[in-house]
Order: structure tokens, then sequence, then C-alpha cells
């Protein structure tokens, strides 16, 4: 069993890499830990809508450094994250900012959002650039990086120091790439697997949340003891 | 795209939510042909159906039922000499769209002021020193006495079902309510809410150290009720699910459960969505307005003819609609003349969150309103006045919700990997707030006027904030602090992280405190310092009424509904008593 999940990520990951011309190289950064928790053959099977195959390849790399499947809990890999990303990314996510210029690219950070990119353009530019300081840097793409290097670069990416500048992206900073690539991980990882993500509600399972079951009035007044129902979801399905 | 004439109306509303449903009943009982429109869509029983709402990433996150920014978008600065920016996207405040407006989903605390909050000029001109208070502040009282506005905000009590606990019953103090509430001329329709874990020990606490704690008043009702418009709320069953979100068991009052059943049932009221109003249209003399212009969703513009007008959106669409529309002269506050446009409060929170490893909080067994409050840390309860501010807090543990996704984790946990995975499975379900929300007051130089530069979606111009915190606030959030402090480590947690103000703060529009926003087209005893009379009519267009929280002079520390409900019905009863037999300036100048 251990064995054909492996091998099922091992085959999905090279399969999404293969359209990358640069990379010749063998997949590692694979923990068994990883490989272990990994029950997803949907992600196996999923086409990105929104994602081109290198991109995805960088996400699917990303969320499972961002919640990894090591020690306790399910990772973003084994509950979906990354089809959370993309369907929200091809959906309407974004659609509601308001992009009217003029654009101060450099405003203060309490008066919020200013640039002139939808959220799609922060991940198309933001991961090209990622990759290409990543080139730079290790030599390597994202994904190909060992586990500790992949770590590293992903604290450069949310302290800022990945300098995007250099690489031809003036506008986006790699701290906000990263800031909304960790809430998007996050969110996939808890929302209702109705998204996309969250599979069979391995998340709420692990933190003790009940989901939609949105009826407590027996248990409101039950103070300090912990309650005893795993979590439904918006469809019905039970955890 | 074609220009249309509806047929004429006694009454037009612009805006359905708590303020657009209540006048327009009143008015519609009173035998007043009614319409109101509503720039969002409709929302119905659909969208409240189990398990519908029961989805936070839809509500919560995406903010399903809020206006876009790209609709609806202001521009902020924090002074005079900068240039505002539009908020791209929400992040302090989050107004909501739609039949409902945020009566629908708001959290359902429904506290009233006290009566010092609505005489705060005099209270400040009693108790403080001339000087002590920052230059350029201009608080002013609301323009009535506790006891004229006392049976409005009594009779919104009984439209919501409030369930709390009674604490001043015509100047008795019952033991166990807020002793420094004003004085009830009834009880509190419905007993309180159950305590959850969290407002248990926050109260068993704060009691000890002598505060005053008391339920927090709320419109989550913890019984059927049947309100005098005939509508039936059902008793709240703690779904978890309130704030930012429509109310699935039919528990939270809203202009939905509380008002438009009764109101849809009655011939003489209808209603259009998607209709957005641009303008109010004068008459060729300037001093009465023949009705409002609006862009349906077919891109039509109508022209909707009535003989009053109300303006009931949020706050800032109100002030806005005035500005767009010239009614008032708009604030200038170089010369400090003009009233359109004066007095814009926010407001601040804060806090302690605390952890406990053995205690299981439960948090998503729990209403909107779920707590414990105390106020004597509010305008005349406490030292302020050698402390040398003004203002004052609700200090309470509420637990609003337990929907995961932002969960706050110990300070030290890491930001994501393997750390934060596990520290979610660690402490989830193991935390509470003590939590300040705080007046504010107003000043010379925060005020809104229309943005020169960003434009709506029709082409208008944006509304434009400008604001900062003060010294005044900024004191007052650290004599707070310590306050809260002083209390979390009553607590004796595992760990606790601290929210608050620093004195060097500037306001933060990215981080979410409520929308409370206030101000901007105030009411008072005079058209030189206020937009509105007491009957919430313009000075200068005396069929214009503006009712919400662009009424208030600057904001209170308690929730702002209770207060707009009750001036919407003060104002709707002199419009049915005095204004519908005698139009004209209910208040002489």
């Amino acid at each position: 069993m251990l064995l054909s999940k492996q091998t099922s990520r091992r085959k999905f990951l090279l399969s999404s890499l293969i359209a990358l011309p640069a990379m010749g190289i063998a997949v590692n950064g694979l923990t068994a830990a990883a490989a272990a928790q990994m029950v997803a053959p949907s992600l196996d099977a999923y086409t990105p809508i929104f994602f081109s195959p290198g991109e995805w390849t960088f996400i699917l790399a990303a969320c499972d450094r961002l919640i990894p499947a090591d020690g306790r809990g399910p990772g973003a890999i084994e509950t979906n994250v990354p089809i959370f990303i993309d369907q929200q990314l091809a959906g309407g996510l974004g659609s509601e900012v308001y992009l009217e210029g003029p654009f101060d690219v450099n405003a203060p950070a309490t008066l919020g959002y200013q640039l002139p990119y939808t959220i799609q353009e922060i991940y198309r530019k933001g991961i090209a650039s990622f990759e290409l300081w990543c080139q730079a840097t290790y030599g390597k793409h994202f994904a190909l990086l060992d586990l500790k290097q992949r770590d590293d670069a992903l604290k450069k990416m949310q302290g800022g120091q990945a300098d995007f500048a250099a690489h031809g992206e003036t506008v986006l900073k790699s701290k906000l790439l990263f800031s909304e690539l960790l809430h998007h991980t996050q969110q996939g990882w808890l929302a209702d697997p109705i998204y996309g993500g969250n599979k069979g509600m391995k998340s709420w399972i692990a933190i003790g949340f009940p989901g939609a079951r949105a009826s407590y009035l027996e248990w409101v007044a039950q103070h300090n003891v912990p309650y005893p129902l795993g979590p439904v979801s918006l469809t019905g399905e039970r955890g | 795209m074609t220009n249309i004439t509806n047929d004429e109306v006694d009454v037009v509303v612009v805006g359905l939510g708590w303020a657009g449903s209540l006048m327009s009943i009143e008015l519609a009982q009173a035998g007043l042909r009614v319409r109101a429109l509503e720039r969002g869509g409709d929302r119905s029983n659909a969208d409240f159906k189990y398990p519908k709402p029961a989805d936070q990433y839809a509500y919560a996150v995406r903010n399903k039922v809020m206006v876009t920014p790209k609709d609806g978008a202001l521009t902020v600065r924090h002074n005079m000499q900068s240039t505002a920016l539009p908020t791209r996207q929400w992040g302090a405040f989050v107004p909501g769209t739609g039949v409902g407006g945020s009566g629908m989903h708001w959290t359902g605390v429904l506290i009233r002021p006290t009566p010092t909050d609505i005489k705060l000029k005099t209270y400040a001109n009693q108790a403080y020193k001339p000087g002590i208070l920052g230059e350029g502040m201009q608080i002013e009282d609301f323009p009535f006495t506790w006891d004229e506005i006392e049976p409005y905000m009594d009779k919104f009590d009984k439209i919501c079902g409030l369930s709390s606990k009674t604490g001043n019953l015509r100047g008795q103090i019952l033991v166990g309510g807020d002793p420094f509430e004003g004085p009830r001329s009834h009880p509190s329709p419905l007993p309180p809410l159950e305590d959850t874990l969290n407002s248990k020990m926050f109260a068993d606490v704060a009691s000890k150290m002598g505060y005053h704690p008391f339920p927090n008043p709320s419109a989550n009702v913890s019984q059927a009720w049947k309100n005098p418009y005939g509508n039936q709320i059902a008793p709240c069953n703690y779904c978890g699910y309130c704030s930012k979100y429509p109310c699935l068991n039919f528990s939270k009052a809203s202009p939905q459960t509380a008002v438009l059943d009764a109101l849809k049932r009655m011939d003489n009221f209808d209603y259009r969505v998607n209709a957005n109003v641009l303008k109010v249209e004068m008459h060729a003399d300037g001093k009465t307005a023949k009705g409002v212009t609006y862009a349906d969703a077919d891109g039509n513009t109508v022209f909707q003819p009535a003989k009053i007008v109300v303006l009931a959106g949020f706050q800032f669409v109100n002030v806005r609609l005035m500005l767009l529309s010239g009614i008032g002269k708009p604030y200038d506050p170089i010369s400090g003349k003009g009233t359109v446009g004066r007095n814009y409060a926010f407001l601040s929170n804060g806090g302690s969150t605390l952890f406990f490893k053995d205690k299981h909080f439960n948090p998503f067994a729990t209403a909107g309103a779920s707590g414990q409050m105390f106020n004597d840390i509010s305008p005349g309860n406490f030292d302020g006045p050698s402390l040398g501010f003004i203002g004052g807090a609700k200090i309470h543990s509420s637990q609003a919700t337990g929907a995961p996704i932002g969960t706050a984790l110990p300070s030290g946990t890491p930001e994501w990997g393997q750390g934060w995975k596990e520290g979610m499975q660690d402490w989830y379900g193991h935390s509470m707030k003590v939590s300040i929300t705080t007046s504010c007051m107003s000043y010379r130089d925060h005020y809104v006027d229309l943005d020169p530069t960003y434009k709506d979606p029709w082409g208008l111009p944006l509304l434009r904030i400008t604001f900062d915190w003060k010294q005044n606030e900024l004191r007052l959030q650290q004599h707070l602090r310590k306050i809260v402090l002083g209390i979390t480590k009553e607590l004796a947690p595992d760990s606790y992280s601290e929210s608050f103000l620093g004195l060097d703060s500037h306001w933060d529009i990215t981080k979410y405190v409520s929308t409370h926003n206030v101000g901007g087209a105030i009411m008072g005893d005079s058209p030189e310092t206020s937009a509105l009379n007491r009957y919430l009519q313009s000075w200068d267009v005396h069929n214009v009424f503006v009712p919400g929280g662009n009424a208030f002079p600057q904001n209170f520390q308690a929730n702002p509904t209770s207060m707009i409900g009750a001036l919407t019905l003060f104002a709707a009863q002199a419009i049915k008593d005095q204004y519908v037999k005698n139009p004209g300036p209910l208040v002489q100048a």
C-alpha cells in the first residue's frame, strides 16, 4: 500500500515536471512521511486549470513545505491543497479588488494593497521571478532543491530576500507572493472540501473542528468537555 | 440603455438594511406608499438555508455577502497633506450590501450607549479642566435627552428580541446586569444567552477584581420571540456562524427576520434590488428633493420621483450621496465651516489572546454575541479626567466564532511548516480572548469628502476618509492595556499574546476592527455644526432624512446598532406625527 502511494505520487510529480524543458533531473525531496501520508488519487489525476505545468510543479513543491506531511496530521499534498489554489485562481478570486489607477506602489503598508496586479498576475509573475531567483541562487528550480534548501528558499521569499527586481520584476516583492501563497495554502487546508482542498476533512479531524454541523444548543453549556463528534461537510460527507 | 421614470411614491428609501427596513415599515404602517431601492441583490430564505451559511471560506474569507471593493471602495489618507489611496481590498471594515445590509450579517451585540455617552460634550465640559483634551477635538452632544430616546431603544430591543440581563430598571440597579447602563423603561424582553466557558472564566475573574461584568446584550435570541411587527425569531442554536454570515437558524434579529416578512405583506410597500442610487434630484428651488436617480442592473438610468427621500444606506454611502447631490454644505476643515463630511470617526480594538493547554473552549459552539463584558471603563465611570484623556471601552471576552481559518496560535509557533501544522492541532480550541472595543472622539481634521482622483464603476468620485489615531485614543489604548493584562494574568493562562496600539501608531486599514464607521452627516442642535437635526432631517433640504451611523457626532464604546435603530424609529415617529401633516423643517434653525 505504502509503495503504491509512493509510486503514484512520484509518477504524478514526474509527469508534471516533464513539461519543464530545463529539468532533466530526477525528482527528489519526497520524505518518507510525505509518502506515508499520501492518499491523493484525485490530485494525481488532476489537470490544473490556471497553472501551467511548470507553475504547478512549483505549487506542489511549495505547498508540500508550507504544510508538510512530516509529524502529526495531514499535509497540504495529502489534502489536495494545490487543487484548491488552482481552482480559486481559475475562478473569481480577486475579481472583487478595486484596480483603477493611479497606483502608488510605494504606499505605506498601513494603506493596504496598492499594486496594479490581479492575484493571478501576482502568482504568474511571482513564480516566474522566484524560479529565476532560485536558478541564480541555487542553480536549480525550486522543486529540484533538497528539502533544506526549499525551506531556506521559502524563508528568503517570506523575508523579502528573494530579490525579484534583479530578475526584472520591479513592482512585486517576494514577501507578497509568500503571504498570498501561505494564506491560500492554509485556507485550502481548512476550508470546506467543496473548494477542492481539505480532502476527507482531514485537517478538521486533526484539529477537532466539526465543520458544518452548526447546531450546539446542547453543548454550549458543557464547559471544558471535549466535543465528541467528527465533522460534516457542506455536502453531507461525514468524517 | 434608456432613461426610465417610475411612478411617484410618497417615500423612497435608499438602502434596505436596518435603517431602511425600519423606516419603510413605520411609514408604510402610517399609510404612506413606500418604495425601497437596494443597490445589492435580494436575500431571502434560500440564502439562509442550512447548510449554505456554514461556510467560513465563502462568507468570512471571500466576503460573500459584502459589497466588493470594486463597487464600493473608498479612499483613505492619514492627514490632509497626503494623497488618499483606495481601499483596493477590505481590511479594517467590511461594509455589506444587498437586502438586509449589514443588519443581515452583523454579530448581534445590541448594547446601548450610556446617558453620559449621548451627552459627552456636556460631560467633558463639566469633568475636564479646559486645555486637558486635545486640540481640535470637536465632540458634540446628541440632540435629545435620555428620556426622549429611551422609548425608541426599548422599541428596538423588542423588535430584536433583546436577550440580556437588565441592569437598571427605571433607576433600580439589578444584580447581574450592567449597573452603569441608563435606566430602562422595561426589562430585557428575553433572558441572556448561555455563557460559554470563556465568558464564565472572564466574568468570574472580573467580578473578583471588582469590575461589574454582565452577559453581552444579544440580538441572537435566547428563546423564541414574536416581535411587535408580528415576526417570529427562533431560539439560537449556537451554530458558530454569525458575524459575516446570514443566520441559518433564523435566530439573529435582522431586517429579514424582524421586519421584512411583515413589511413585504403590505400592499403599499415594494422594493427594487440592484438599484444603485447615484443622486438625489433637487427641485429648482434647491430647498426640496424631487426623487432619486438610480442605475438598474440592465444599465438603465431610472428616475424615481418621491415626496420624501430617506437615505438609509451605510454611513459613508449616505454621506457620499449627500455630497454628490449637493445636499448641505461640504465641510471645510480649514475654515471649520460646512457640515457634510464633518466629524468622521472610526474605533479601535485590541486585547489579549490566552492559551490554556487543558481547557476545551469548543469555540464552534457559540452564538455571535456570546460573551461577557463590563462597562466600568466608560466615560464618567472611571478617573478619565485625571488620566488626561476622554473615552472608554467595552472590556469583554467574546467568542463570536470558532471557524478555524485564521486561528491564533501562541507566539513562537512557526508561521508555516510542521510547527504550524502541529500548533494548529495543539492549540485550536484552547484559546480565549480578553478584548477592548473603544470609543473614538471626533476632530477638526478627521472628515470625509469626495476624492479628486478615484472613481467608481459609474464614474462618480469615491468618498475620501481623512483619519488617523490621535494621542487621546492611543493613551486610552495604553490605559486599557494595563487593565486587560491585569485580568489576563489573573486568568493564569499557559501563555498569552497581546495586541494594542502603541503611542506612535497609525491607522492600519489592513487589520479588521469592526464595521462601525460613524459620523460625516451628524445630528445636532445647530445647522452650523451638524448636517441633520434631531429628527435626522437635513437642515438644508427638509424632505431628505438620513438615518444611520452617519448621525453619530463621535463613536461611543457601545456597538452602534441599538442607537441606529432608536434614532431611525425616533425620526420615523416625527415624520408620521409631524412632517406628513405639515411638510417643512421640523426644527427651526
